[in-house]
């Protein structure tokens, strides 16, 4: 009997966030255990259920799951976020994984040793006015639908705009010159479900702030 | 009229030797158009300006793991269900966190080298190895998953090459995964691709790197 999703991760957003933000869009309630010490991690290495000693851990349909790529797509397959054919997939990988590499870049800031942090921000300031947002922007421009790919919501723009948000946290002014994202972002966040996800009170993680970070180090085990 | 794939890169492994393997395991002829100055990187039409590009079935695709999953599909090496997928996924995304530490290894500054090299054996040894072959024999069979050949055993073949060619003691433990090496360095496409003169790519050398860092400007 298929219960909720259960999620294993710590209490931040790192790379379970876009996960929660797949779930949470495609309508489906899930489950959280935080890891708090690393001795929870410890035990689920220990007990078999980390393929790879690592997290994010997802337990769904009687799998343990590891790997963020392999649970989105899983996730998104099931929820039918993922194209109607293998060309769209491949378009939706494309720009999945163009938004993960600039996600990945602002994810790790705060491990950024202070001393480099403002030369990576500017980097990160660049690559995102300059490469990655006038792509998506072109890509929507060409073909006029609402959303990404085979004018329907797909896994593709859920990452986006989740995307967008973290975008906007790093500095607003940077999604200004780019109305069909804004557009994009808007349409989105009123979707009955990612409206609710929106809120205050539902699962959606804050950023980080030195006590999360301390605390993911901790866990972590990270110098 | 569909024509053979046309791989866009530089002449090296780097981020497309995977798509290589999986192509030729997959039996499907292809095309190198290989880059040779920053020129022609900036020459590329596309929507992200990057390599590895493959043009294929009147796409024109980038980032790896989009055409990785979409060649896989196509020649049925993805599994047979959605479950099978994420076994195979989850399999391939180990192996690309392992296969990233030895591909960026070169570019690791030299006073740096000896403890990454020491990081990768480790990790070798005592994570990843370990966890495929426990895979291998949690179910007896041949492949990784459903009992048949998939993207899964292609890529971590590749990269047993890539252990071997560091250090090839990092395999003997493992009985199932040098199986699994034999196995599918004797299917006729695969073995076809690792004799000489074909298009799989060799180690890099100083001079490999010093072409990326001119094409790509790092």
């Amino acid at each position: 009997m298929a219960g909720k999703p259960k999620l294993h991760y710590f209490n931040g957003r790192g790379r379970m966030e876009c996960i929660r933000w797949l779930l949470a869009a495609a309508g489906v309630e899930f489950e959280e255990k935080f890891i708090e010490q690393p001795e929870d991690l410890d035990k689920l290495k220990s007990d078999g259920s980390l393929m790879f000693q690592q997290v994010p851990l997802v337990e769904i349909d009687g799998m343990k799951l590891v790997q963020t790529r392999a649970i989105l797509n899983y996730v998104a397959t099931k929820y039918n976020l993922y194209g109607k054919d293998m060309k769209e997939r491949a378009l939706i990988d494309m720009y999945s994984e163009g938004v993960a590499d600039l996600g990945d870049m602002i994810m790790l800031l705060p491990l950024c040793p202070p001393d480099q942090k403002d030369a990576k921000i500017a980097q990160i300031k660049e690559t995102t006015t300059n490469r990655y947002l006038p792509a998506f922007e072109k890509v929507l421009k060409s073909h006029g639908q609402d959303y990404l790919v085979g004018n329907k919501l797909s896994k593709a723009d859920i990452h986006l705009v989740e995307l967008l948000y973290y975008v906007e946290e790093v500095d607003p002014s940077l999604l200004a010159n780019f109305p069909l994202l804004k557009g994009l972002k808007t349409r989105v966040s009123n979707l009955p479900a990612v409206k609710k996800f929106l809120q205050p009170g539902s699962q959606r993680k804050p950023p980080m702030d030195e006590k999360n970070l301390e605390e993911a180090k901790r866990i972590f085990r990270i110098k | 009229m569909a024509g053979k794939p046309k791989l866009h890169y530089f002449d090296a492994r780097g981020r497309m030797e995977a798509i290589r393997w999986l192509l030729a395991a997959a039996g499907v002829e292809f095309e190198e158009k290989l880059l040779e100055s920053s020129e022609d990187l900036d020459k590329l039409r596309h929507v992200f300006q990057q390599v590895p590009m493959v043009e294929i079935d009147g796409m024109k695709l980038v980032q790896t793991r989009a055409i990785l999953n979409y060649i896989a599909t196509k020649y049925d090496l993805y599994g047979k269900d959605m479950k099978e997928r994420a076994l195979t996924d989850m399999y391939t995304e180990g192996v690309a966190d392992l296969g990233e530490m030895i591909l960026l290894l070169p570019q690791c500054p030299p006073d740096q080298k000896n403890a990454k090299l020491t990081l990768i054996r480790e990790r070798t040894t005592n994570r990843y190895l370990p966890a495929c072959e426990k895979v291998l024999k949690s179910h007896g069979q041949d492949h990784m998953v459903g009992n048949k050949l998939s993207k899964a055993d292609i890529h971590l073949v590749e990269l047993l090459y890539y252990v071997e060619e560091l250090d090839s003691s990092l395999l003997a433990n493992f009985p199932l995964l040098k199986g699994l090496k034999t196995k599918v360095s004797n299917l006729p496409a695969v073995k076809k691709f690792l004799q000489p003169g074909s298009q799989r790519k060799p180690l890099g050398t100083e001079k490999t790197l010093e072409q990326a860092r001119k094409i790509f400007k790092f």
